[in-house]
């Protein structure tokens, strides 16, 4: 636990280390349609430079689509489909099946391509939560990585299942006797290690080494993995566009969102938040989503923050 | 050499699959076109066929899979029918704009609203406009030549399109037939491995699927429409080598005692042969009538159409499917489209039978054809399209 540390640590020395830990080779190239300061599209670089030449992505139709694959332009320097919104999870089981069938009958070279699906959170625990449970289940040689920015935003920040509670939307807006969103998130990492895979993990943009060593992981691994990778929307959250890293180290610090691993069932922090968590507020305050919070409302976030930490603590003591 | 058998249709129809070599497919569940899955994943688990059959948990992801499978290279398969296609029908227009040649079996069912299991032509319908070559088969012994053609077509450098094959649900995928199986040589002779234009494989990475403004959009469904059209030219130059190969002769339209006849009776599927029946009846009665028989739907055999009713005076079009409100069966909307800039064509006359597996007798023919030829005479008919067999009480 204590190297996991040390690798979240590492981060602040960014400049001096990242020549020799990260791939120079760009597979998700500059000149993409992103928003400025987009953290989504930051995750998703990271995650092509930990996967290197050979991955094939599955992309669900989302922001990562529209804003890289414009006709007859392309960001993308790994092989890359999108088929429609809900399916990433069954295109990309089916581009593993046929390179499988192909390498045993000869007809393609003899080495391992990793199969990635990636989708967006509504295109990963709303409309393609069916596929990626079965591909999952079905035990596809493959990797699924969820983008969750905690809205529909290629559509106009409309409320998902991936909302957190109490974040303005706009189709669960805040208003005169609402506040925002109702619900808590969907816990996807525990409905995915609930499918018995080998590998579940968390992962953020803001802790780059750690999300990429995850991704290294689940490559190396024979079998589905999945990973939940928080991906701040700068536009949809209504931060400032220089922000992204920042919330998210403290979706970090504040508990929030954890970064832990759970390998063939054992559950592992792989980054550590400080002793003393800081309060939720300091995450919640810096975000335009949650500005007509009440100190009630924010007091009601803090205890369920509490709550679901000391649970995965828990996990983790009893892995 | 080919073996003459007596099996099931749907049997018959997974031994023509893998007789394709395929190498993936990705099916799931759903009465009356289960049997074909059945027996095809029974040839994988007993290591006859080397691919990888995927249990997919939807018919969405069924049609993603093998989308999947085929953009990285494998040939691939699924079968399905009803509320399966309908469940598709989001991914079928996009295969078709990918140019992704995987093929379905379709063993065709009525859609629900009420839930009905038993035949007719709903399901195919609702997708005929998206993009597919689209085959309907009248006997077991079509089902398997057509099988295996519509890898070949969809395949072929010339159209990268992808093809259903219409079998009847129950009528003839559960109607046990004797045909002719050609043999494995003389099936890798006719169709030899899939070489696909791009694949998705790191030694020459591409992107697939991308996102298409208003720049490029209208261009893109041009170019679906100019090769689904062009298509034509290849099925028929298969069709000519199959019937070299085998000895059967596929059209677009096979016509039954058409050539002098006045009165014509247009089909789609396994009603030809019932309807033979009554054409023989007929004629033996004196009656001038003949058959034509729709196996090529999509792309739309103007051509043969036209030159099919030339001289007829009236054309009878059975529908096994409605469009709702007004227009009628497809197959006789679009017969009358395809005639009316003709300066001399028949009498066009409607009838939708046959839905939610309701049966069609050869009697059912000989009323239809004897009530068209007296509307005929009066020289109107009342409506525009006649539901056939309604019970009034």
């Amino acid at each position: 636990m204590k190297k996991a540390n040390e690798q979240g640590h590492l981060v602040t020395d960014f400049d001096l280390y990242a020549p020799k830990l990260v791939e120079k080779e760009e597979y998700f190239s500059s000149g993409h349609r992103a928003c400025q300061g987009c953290g989504e599209a930051l995750a998703v670089r990271l995650m092509t430079k930990a996967l290197g030449r050979d991955a094939v992505i599955a992309c669900a139709t989302g922001c990562m689509e529209i804003i890289s694959s414009n006709y007859p332009f392309t960001a993308w320097k790994n092989p890359w489909i999108h088929v429609a919104f809900p399916n990433a999870a069954s295109v990309g089981a089916g581009v593993e099946a046929g390179l499988k069938t192909l390498r045993r009958k000869g007809r393609i070279a003899d080495r391992r391509i990793k199969v990635v699906s990636m989708g967006g959170d509504g295109g990963t625990a709303d409309i393609g939560i069916q596929a990626l449970s079965g591909a999952m289940e079905r035990g596809h040689d493959m990797l699924y990585v969820c983008f969750d920015n905690e809205a529909y935003m290629n559509t106009g920040i409309q409320r998902s299942s991936q909302t957190p509670f109490g974040s303005s939307t706009t189709t669960a807006p805040a208003g005169k006797v609402s506040s925002g969103n109702k619900r808590w998130k969907k816990n996807m990492p525990e409905i995915m290690a609930a499918h018995g895979i080998p590998y579940v993990a968390t992962a953020s943009h803001s802790y780059p080494l750690d999300f990429m060593a995850k991704v290294k992981k689940a490559v190396g691994i024979e079998g589905p993995c999945y990973i939940h990778c928080y991906s701040a929307c700068t536009t949809g959250w209504r931060i400032p566009s220089d922000s992204a890293i920042k919330v998210g180290r403290l979706a970090l610090e504040t508990g929030v969102f954890p970064l832990y691993e759970i390998e063939n069932g054992a559950y592992r922090m792989t980054v550590e938040p400080p002793k003393k968590r800081r309060p939720v507020n300091d995450y919640l305050k810096l975000q335009g989503r949650f500005r007509h919070l009440t100190p009630d409302q924010i007091d009601i976030i803090q205890e369920r923050v509490d709550e679901e930490f000391e649970k995965l603590l828990k996990k983790i003591k009893h892995s | 050499m080919s073996k003459r058998i007596g099996m099931e249709v749907s049997i018959a129809a997974a031994e023509a699959v893998a007789l394709c070599r395929i190498d993936v497919a990705a099916v799931y569940p759903i009465t009356p076109s289960t049997h074909i899955a059945e027996h095809l994943s029974s040839i994988v688990s007993d290591g006859k066929l080397d691919a990888e059959f995927i249990t997919v948990e939807s018919e969405h992801s069924a049609m993603s899979g093998i989308m999947g499978a085929s953009a990285a290279g494998a040939r691939a398969f699924t079968a399905t029918g009803s509320q399966g296609v309908m469940y598709m029908h989001e991914m079928l227009p996009v295969a078709s704009a990918m140019r992704l040649p995987v093929v379905m079996a379709i063993g065709n069912r009525a859609v629900s609203g009420p839930l009905n299991i038993l035949n007719d032509h709903g399901d195919i319908m609702m997708e005929r406009d998206t993009g597919w070559i689209s085959l309907f088969a009248q006997n077991g012994q079509e089902v398997i030549d057509m099988i295996i053609q519509a890898f070949r077509i969809a395949e072929h450098k010339d159209v990268m399109l992808p093809v259903n094959v219409n079998i009847d649900g129950f009528i003839l995928t559960h109607m046990v037939e004797a045909m002719d199986m050609p043999d494995q040589d003389e099936i890798d002779r006719f169709l030899p491995p899939f070489v696909p234009y791009a694949t998705l494989h790191p030694d020459r990475p591409v992107s697939m699927g991308t996102f298409a403004g208003n720049d490029i959009y209208t261009e893109i469904s041009k170019s679906k429409d100019a090769a689904l059209i062009n298509a034509k030219k290849t099925i028929l130059q298969i069709w000519k080598e199959w019937e070299k190969l085998f000895g059967r002769k596929y059209e677009p339209i096979e016509s039954y005692r058409a050539d002098d006849a006045e009165i014509l009776l247009l089909t789609m599927g396994s009603m030809g042969e019932t309807a033979e029946m009554a054409i023989d009846a007929l004629r033996a009665k004196g009656m001038s009538v003949g058959l034509l028989k729709f196996k090529l739907w999509r792309p739309f055999p103007f051509d043969e159409l036209k030159k099919a009713v030339k001289g007829a005076k009236i054309l009878t079009v059975i529908d096994r499917a409605i469009s709702y409100g007004g227009p009628g069966g497809p197959l006789g909307i679009e017969v009358r489209s395809a005639l009316y800039d003709e300066s001399s064509r028949p009498a066009i006359f409607n009838y939708i039978i046959g839905l939610g597996g309701r049966d069609v007798t050869p009697e059912d023919f000989m009323t239809i054809l004897k009530s068209s030829a007296s509307q005929a005479k009066k020289k109107a008919m009342k409506e525009r399209y006649v539901i056939y067999g309604v019970r009034e009480s």
